[in-house]
């Protein structure tokens, strides 16, 4: 292997591993703190991609400018969707219920999209997509790093969130026991419902970012949840940390592979890679075994 | 020969040294006790004999066989039987189907794919260790809809189904009324003349006492005192253990 | 089971038995053949995520490798195209029940709802290999034996297998459902751990009934390969295939016997009909998500529970009535 190859492979794997990271923040927040997993997380990243692309279109807003309605409006999608179908489940199929009722949101969206749209390939545009410049001898066009400095605020900003607030100490009251949250007063619906929609709003951000680097339709959607998903089981389901650090290793994982072997394959080693890690470590890279031994 | 025998067994978790050289033994044929403050490590015990926790060090003996390292199923399959602190019953099947679900201890896995799901023996078995424990009008009741006290005594009929030769309960009495109290206890004597060999954590120290033949008293992961019940009474270790735990049944076992 | 329920499963049948004889035009038989295919792969799906609670959303594997294996063997071992090719359909589950079992032994090491997704994750490795590896056609797929039958009867004889294959995917289920092993896998859905320490083989038990759900999966994904006579990777691993078993199963009711095949008639007969109707597959999309949305909201046990739920209360209704008639007789007597 080339040393340009694992250079571009170790600068894109943070570029554009802390963009999934972002995405992947969002679903595991919602998993620890709801137990839903959330399939409609890709055809939110979609409708985000959409939602740039078309208020730069017809009201020439830059995207990045663009976030502030973007953002907002996810925030509020996501919260209609926990209120009205997700606040609903309950039981012990809940989290099982949870990955059909999102998915079928998901088709929905997907079905409207498709129609609004067409299932034509559109790609969002500005000069920083078209731009490249000179990063230890490979090039990147600047939306790479624009995405990743985004990338980088919104994390900080989730984690400030997180960790210095006091709807923050609810939060993560939450994620590590749900029960015991509950018991010392702490309103676990409330906060269900705005990590819902705080763990959508980060989409519009991804969304934005994935739909000036790639081609995109509506059917993006399943290749996007798919690496999610991969990402957040192999972080650890519910852990933050372990998803920012499974998202950067895979992307570069994913770029040696396409570089070395073949892009065909390079997909399909974040498939593999899961299947390994979890045969080795049922719970994930950062996940707590669960066992009732009481 | 004790029937049951730990030695040396240790298990952190993370910082937390739940057990810490604990050694214990059951005689066969007898009613052990088990006693000790919040978090002395009982469960935990419980769960390292039963399989579903793995001891850091020491070993585990049943009979002349050690069981170190087992599964729950193998153990199980041994005939060691245990309850939960926090009762677990299969809440979606009916109460006789709970009872069916332990029926056999070493049944191969692919007899299971061709045999129906109980023999009229097992039925009958099943119906009458239900009797035995006075829920046989529930045997068709979801499991879920049972009351509290009713599911200890299924997750005690369950227990028994399969014919264990050693108990392990823990905290059967807990949060139970006095009437079911003593027919638990009186239940635990009828299995007891037998030839059941029980071990039982419980923090209801009337209930211990009058039951079992020998005490085990934890302290902080390991075994403080064995002995009969009154000179466990009487130990002034004993006194001290509960002191510095801080706990409330320091008056039941000092006035008890 | 009652008179009634089980009258209710004779009249299905015949119903079933006699809608080629009844509706003879050949796009509606083929309407048929394909609901049939997705009522036997959703009940048999059930047998295994229903009763255990582990869901599957990686179903298109076995699909696609009974579909696969009914394309190779009939193109490489030369067959006369004809009704000798209905032999590999049983083949099909055969060699999908064996690829479930390394999938098996590896997604079910871990917990449930980790093993949805890593189900999804092998499912994708299927489908890539699929559409990038030389021996499936790629893209542009595989054709098998033409069967040159007359087209006004063409679908018959499949409509007929594919009912074979709802009868044994729904025997199965309830010889399953009756013995221990059924009574094991729902005592895993309910607590494994407990299962476990109760002598239970849950690692077994779950192995087992996974391998057997893909049984006749792998037949319905063999089936139907040599009902359309030409296969494609993307359509044969398809993960609309995936979600719209479990679907199928959820909306009829998780877990119970008629209630998978019940979400399928309804579904797929539903899809099949709007794709003659309007060929606009978004419109199926929304219709079907927003349906799914509906059954959640309103029933979120399916159909079969929810009716059984409204008709044992009505009895239960109705028997209070009369002993409440009957006290005040008594009563009014004394
Ligand atoms: N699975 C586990 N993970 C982490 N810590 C555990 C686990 N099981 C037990 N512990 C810890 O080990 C210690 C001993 O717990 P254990 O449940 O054995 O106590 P106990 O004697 O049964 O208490 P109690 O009388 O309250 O039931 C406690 O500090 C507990 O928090
Ligand atoms: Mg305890």
């Amino acid at each position: 292997m080339s040393g340009s190859a694992l250079t571009y492979a170790i600068i894109d794997g943070v570029l554009t591993g802390s963009v999934y990271a972002l995405m992947a923040t969002g679903l595991t927040l919602i998993f620890g703190v709801m137990d839903i997993i959330n399939i409609a997380q890709g055809i939110f990243v979609v409708l985000g991609a959409y939602l740039s692309y078309e208020i730069q279109l017809h009201w020439g807003i830059d995207p990045f400018v663009g976030l502030l309605i973007t953002i907002p409006t996810l925030f509020v999608v996501g919260i209609v969707v926990e209120r009205a179908f997700m606040s609903r489940l309950k039981g012990p199929e809940k989290t099982a219920m949870s990955i059909l009722v999102t998915y079928a949101v998901s088709l929905l969206i997907e079905g409207s999209l498709n129609m609004i749209f067409s299932v034509n390939d559109v790609q969002i545009n500005a000069w920083y997509v078209n731009r490249s410049f000179k990063l230890f001898g490979v090039y990147f066009a600047y939306i790479y790093v624009f995405g990743f400095i985004l990338a980088v605020v919104l994390l900080t900003a989730l984690w400030a969130l997180l960790y210095r607030t006091r709807f923050g100490a609810s939060v993560r009251a939450s994620l590590a026991d749900q029960t015991a949250a509950a018991l010392i007063g702490i309103n676990v619906r409330r906060v269900a419902t705005i990590c819902f929609g705080i763990g959508t709003a980060v989409t519009a951000a991804g969304g934005m970012v994935f739909g000036a680097t790639n081609a995109f339709n509506a059917s993006s959607s399943y290749d996007l949840i798919s690496r999610l998903l991969t990402i957040i089981v192999l972080g650890g389901m519910g852990s933050l940390g372990g998803a920012l650090v499974a998202s950067i290793g895979m992307v570069m994982l994913e770029d040696v592979v396409g570089v070395v072997w073949s892009p065909v394959w390079s997909t399909m080693t974040f498939f593999i890679v899961l299947v390994i890690v979890l045969s080795l470590r049922p719970q994930g890279l950062f996940g707590k075994q669960l066992a009732r031994t009481a | 020969m004790p029937i049951l025998s730990v030695s040396g067994v240790s298990r952190a978790f993370g910082g937390v040294q739940a057990l810490q050289d604990c050694s214990l033994e059951v005689a066969e044929g007898s009613i052990a006790g088990l006693i000790g403050p919040n978090g002395s490590g009982k469960t935990t015990l419980f769960n390292v004999v039963t399989g579903y926790v793995r001891a850091d060090q020491g070993t585990v003996r049943f009979r002349e066989k050690e069981i170190t390292g087992l599964k729950p199923n193998q153990v199980f399959a041994l005939g060691i039987g245990r309850t939960f602190q926090l009762t677990r019953i299969f809440e979606r099947l009916s109460v006789l189907e709970n009872m069916l679900v332990a029926t056999q201890r070493r049944e191969g896995w692919l007899r299971g794919l061709t045999r129906s799901k109980s023999s009229p023996e097992e039925v009958s078995t099943a119906l009458e260790l239900l009797d035995f424990v006075g829920i046989a009008g529930l045997a068709e009741l979801q499991a879920g809809a049972l009351s509290y006290g009713q599911r200890k005594l299924l997750e005690l009929a369950y227990v028994l189904v399969a014919d264990p030769q050693v108990i392990l309960l823990d905290e059967p009495a807990g949060g139970v009324n006095l009437t079911l109290i003593n027919r638990i206890a009186e239940k635990i004597r009828a299995l007891n003349a037998q030839g059941k060999t029980f071990l039982i954590v419980e923090h209801n120290m009337e209930f211990v006492m009058s039951l079992c033949d020998r005490v085990t008293v934890m302290h902080q992961g390991s075994d403080l005192v064995s002995g009969a019940p009154e000179e466990v009474r009487r130990d002034p270790r004993v006194l001290d253990a509960y002191l510095g735990g801080g706990d409330d049944e320091l008056e039941e076992v000092a006035g008890g | 089971m009652g008179h009634w329920s089980r009258a209710v499963w004779v009249l299905g049948l015949v119903a079933l038995a006699l809608f080629p004889v009844v509706v003879t035009s050949p796009a509606y038989v083929a309407i048929g053949v394909f609901t049939l295919i997705y009522m036997a792969c959703a009940s048999s799906w059930n047998m295994f995520s229903g009763y255990t609670g582990y869901i599957a959303l990686g179903s298109a594997v076995s699909y696609g490798v009974g579909a696969y294996t009914m394309a190779l063997v009939s193109i490489h071992a030369n067959m006369a195209p004809g009704a000798a090719m209905f032999w590999l359909v049983p083949l099909g589950g055969l060699v999908a029940s064996l690829v479930a079992l390394p999938i098996g032994a590896i997604a079910l090491r871990v917990r449930r709802h980790t093993f949805v997704v890593i189900t999804i994750a092998i499912f994708f490795v299927f489908q890539l290999t699929a559409i990038n590896a030389g021996f499936t056609g790629s893209t542009s797929g595989l054709i098998l034996p033409f069967i040159s039958w007359n087209e006004s009867y063409y679908n018959v004889p499949f409509y007929y297998v594919a009912l074979g294959l709802v009868i044994f995917a729904t025997i199965l289920s309830a010889l399953v459902r009756r013995s221990r092993f059924g009574l094991q896998m729902l005592a895993i859905r309910d607590d494994e751990d407990r299962a476990l320490g109760l002598g239970v083989r849950t690692t077994s038990v779950k192995l087992t009934g996974f391998a057997l759900a893909q049984f006749t999966i792998g037949m319905a994904g063999a089936l139907y390969a040599m009902f359309v006579g030409q296969i494609f990777p993307q359509f044969v691993f398809d993960p609309l295939f995936d979600v719209s078993i479990a679907l199928m199963a959820f909306l009829g009711g998780l877990g119970t016997l008629a209630g998978p095949l019940l979400g399928a008639l309804i579904l797929e007969s539903f899809q099949q009909w709007l794709t003659l109707t309007f060929s606009n597959s978004s419109l199926y999309l929304i219709l079907f998500g927003a349906l799914f949305l509906l059954v959640i909201l309103f029933m979120p046990q399916g159909i079969v529970v929810f009716i059984r739920d409204r008709v044992t209360r009505r009895a239960a209704r109705e028997k209070a009535a009369v002993a409440a008639a009957e006290t005040t007789l008594a009563g009014s007597r004394a």
